[in-house]
């Protein structure tokens, strides 16, 4: 028994740091992506609403330019003060379930970024079955939602949670459907596989009509599955107050938010790398640029294509959010089950016969 | 309450009581709503007001004639120049006064200007319940700039305590006429973006139309007055059909919902007719700044006002529809009793009748669309 142990023991010491180094360069990820993609969506929607966003808070006295770098520090002070504020239970909440909500949630989004490459390289782990690992724990977070809405014991954050938990587990549909026409393509699970499958050919997108079909469906319902506008019915503010997250504050909402910006880039994420040719550069599919250009296809380069792609998707979400209103819950479910599902289903069926066939 | 037998014998479902209000980001003020749902599904609405009271009429029986005007400000603070001209209309009426022409076209200048003012707050807030913020941002933008003009004619950007009994507190400013037509310019493609941006949008229709269905008869019945009633296809404006002020002078159409998108009375055509006012106030203001004659600001009246005895009944038609003032005089200085008809009062009381049976975010919707001020509802 004590061989075992020792065993063990030896395991983690061995293993414990680089699980650690891992643990902390995903969480450096999250907390970076959560400061930068709050800041950049505070001036996006100032911006497309005519205003000037956060203007005055800089950071150690550097208060930026007159326009898109004023205010640089804000997002920063605004964690502090989630940090820092007071960690307020309802009187009647069930504690245990929301204290442990938070974490849930979190942990979906934090453990989907192990099989989330960053480029060819820069990955936590290179698993063989990539695409249905991160697929499969960004549902996760779901339980951690209809937890949170039962434990508030309010009744909005309850119909939030319910109305979160159909919305995501029904997006999840058409969301696989379409991923698995490109493992259907690609002959594999593996997110190298599938890059290298479009360094040979070509982007996914441009594979066939269908697979240009796809992308759309799959990027709907990657917005749908972040609860984002238009389709933020769990946290509808006008209608639900904040839906699921009303009863929490502090630093326990604060994973929250880390979570549904940490999901953003996810979604993002695995739609270039799946659709958009991941690492690789956009230049190297036309052949009018010269050969000596291709060096901007290396490791550095790769991660730069990859980052800008999402970043080019995040911003698409952000645009969607400042100018579209919101669906109701049943339109939203009539999209999922009566438009965007049947048109993946008959993409499936498509593309495979379009693989017999050429 | 539903049952049904299913594999461990019967299951049942209960309703759910959910108190909307007084604190909740889209009951417009401080409305309570008691909602009894199925699930989404709304069975009973009961509307509670009441928290924003505050006496005005009991006030009023204690406040000279001139004093009063203050307070119809705070009843309608959207729109309180219409508040304002809606309580001298009666004084005027009472006391025989006839008031210079300058006076009554600054009134319909600031009246149109004001109708505008208030339509964008309701569209604005609108598009807010439905779920888009950026109309609403661009909205309060262009209001901005209407409440400027106003600071700039009398000094206050809300209550403005500007149209006196007999006049209006003081003439227009050297530029108003120049910066009023700046406005106009600015504000005609101004409209056309708003359509763009949320008229037009295939979600906004999609929650908008066939929601919230007010048939004539029922707004009739529950005296529903105003772009509401308009909504639902019924022409009645009284600024057409009883004119008062020189409105009968100008030139403009009342637009009513003919079910463009869906069937006649629904949010949709509530909103819509709103949209095709701030056209046409757009037109009045031009004609009117165009014929302003130059002359007097105030009548010649006494400087203590005391009414001859009797009573009078006038109404007006404000941005949220009729606005009533009945006055009993005695022949004092003070008021014996005056009541207010409030139009976003009765247009509440329509709510449990349309917005029974649909859905929570529907109830929002077709509350947004009635376009209700706590302040006036409430008194």
């Amino acid at each position: 028994m004590s061989g075992f142990w020792q065993a063990t023991m030896d395991l983690i010491t061995s293993y414990g740091s680089l699980i650690s180094l891992a643990g902390l360069a995903i969480f450096g990820v999250m907390a970076v992506n959560a400061l930068v993609a709050v800041y950049f969506e505070r001036k996006v929607s100032a911006f497309m609403q005519d205003r000037l966003g956060p203007m005055e808070v800089g950071i150690f006295g550097f208060k930026g330019g007159r326009k898109f770098w004023g205010g640089i520090g804000q997002t920063l002070a605004d964690a502090l003060k989630l940090l820092t504020k007071e960690d307020v239970l309802p009187d009647k909440s069930d504690k245990a379930l929301m204290i442990l909500s938070p974490f849930i949630i979190f942990v979906g989004a934090f453990v989907t970024f192990v099989g989330v490459p960053f480029s060819s390289y820069l990955l936590i782990s290179r698993f063989d079955i990539g695409i249905f690992f991160i697929l499969a724990m960004s549902s996760v977070g779901v339980v951690g939602i209809i937890l949170a809405g039962w434990g508030s014991n309010n009744k909005w954050s309850l119909y939030g949670s319910l109305r979160s938990a159909a919305q995501i587990i029904s997006y999840e549909i058409p969301a696989g459907l379409s991923i698995l026409l490109v493992v259907i393509t690609a002959g594999t699970l593996s997110i190298h596989g599938i890059v290298e499958w479009q360094a040979e050919h070509r982007w996914f997108i441009f594979h066939s009509p269908f697979a240009f079909i796809a992308f759309f469906i799959y990027f709907i319902s990657g917005v749908a599955e972040t609860n984002r506008t238009p389709f933020d019915i769990p946290e509808a503010e006008s209608e639900l107050v904040a839906g699921w997250m009303t009863e929490f504050s502090g630093f326990r909402w604060a994973l929250f938010f880390l979570s549904e910006y940490a999901n953003m880039l996810i979604i993002s994420l695995l739609a270039s790398v799946v659709f958009l040719g991941g690492w690789l550069s956009p230049m190297a599919m036309f052949d009018i640029f010269p050969e000596s250009w291709m060096i901007m296809d290396g490791a550095l380069w790769g991660m730069f294509w990859l980052l800008l792609k999402a970043i080019i998707l995040i911003f698409v979400m952000m645009w969607f959010r400042w100018t579209f209103p919101r669906l109701r819950v049943d339109q939203l479910m009539y999209l999922c089950w009566k438009v965007l599902l049947p048109f993946s289903l008959v993409n499936l069926v498509a593309v495979s016969i379009w693989e017999l066939l050429f | 309450m539903t049952e049904q037998t299913g594999e461990h014998g019967i299951i049942k479902s209960e309703e759910m009581l959910l108190n909307m209000g007084p604190q909740h980001p889209s009951t417009h003020g401080v409305l309570r709503l008691k909602i009894t749902t199925d699930g989404e599904i709304v069975s009973k609405i009961e509307p509670v007001i009441g928290y924003l009271h505050r006496c005005f009429e009991k006030h009023c029986e204690h406040l000279t004639y001139e004093q009063i005007i203050p307070y119809t400000d705070r009843c309608d603070y959207i729109a309180s120049m219409h508040m304002d001209h809606a309580y001298v209309l009666a004084m005027e009426t009472l006391m025989k006064i006839e008031v210079p022409e300058r006076v009554s076209y600054i009134r319909i200048i600031v009246g149109e200007l004001q109708r505008i003012a208030s339509h964008l707050v309701a569209l604005g807030t609108f598009g807010l319940d439905i779920g888009a913020i950026t109309p609403f941002t661009w909205m309060i933008r262009d209001r901005e700039r209407i409440l400027d003009l106003f600071e700039y004619l009398c000094g206050a950007r809300l209550l403005y305590n500007y149209i006196w009994i007999g006049g209006v507190s003081h003439d227009l400013p050297a530029k108003f006429i120049d910066r009023t037509k700046e406005f106009i310019d600015y504000f005609k493609p101004q409209m056309d973006e708003f359509d763009q941006l949320l008229t037009f949008n295939k979600i906004f229709i999609e929650r908008t139309a066939d929601v919230g269905i007010m048939p004539p008869e029922v707004a009739i019945n529950y005296g529903v007055t105003g772009p509401s009633l308009r909504g639902s296809g019924v022409k009645w404006d009284l600024r057409k059909n009883e004119p008062y002020s020189l409105y009968d002078r100008m030139e403009f159409d009342v637009p009513v919902g003919d079910g463009r998108m869906g069937s006649v009375g629904d949010c949709w055509d509530r909103y819509w007719v709103r949209m095709l006012e701030m056209r046409e106030s757009v037109r009045i203001i031009e004609q009117a700044l165009k014929e302003i004659p130059s002359g007097d600001v105030k009548a010649a009246i006494p400087k203590r006002i005391r009414p001859p005895k009797g009573s009078i009944y006038t109404r007006f038609e404000t941005a949220r529809g009729e606005a009533g003032f009945y006055i009993i005089s005695n022949g004092k200085n003070i008021p014996t009793r005056l009541k207010m008809r409030s139009p976003a009062f009765c247009n509440l009381s329509v709510i449990s009748e349309i917005a029974e049976g649909w859905m929570l975010s529907d109830v929002i919707a077709i509350l947004g669309s009635l376009d209700i001020v706590l302040g006036e509802i409430d008194r």
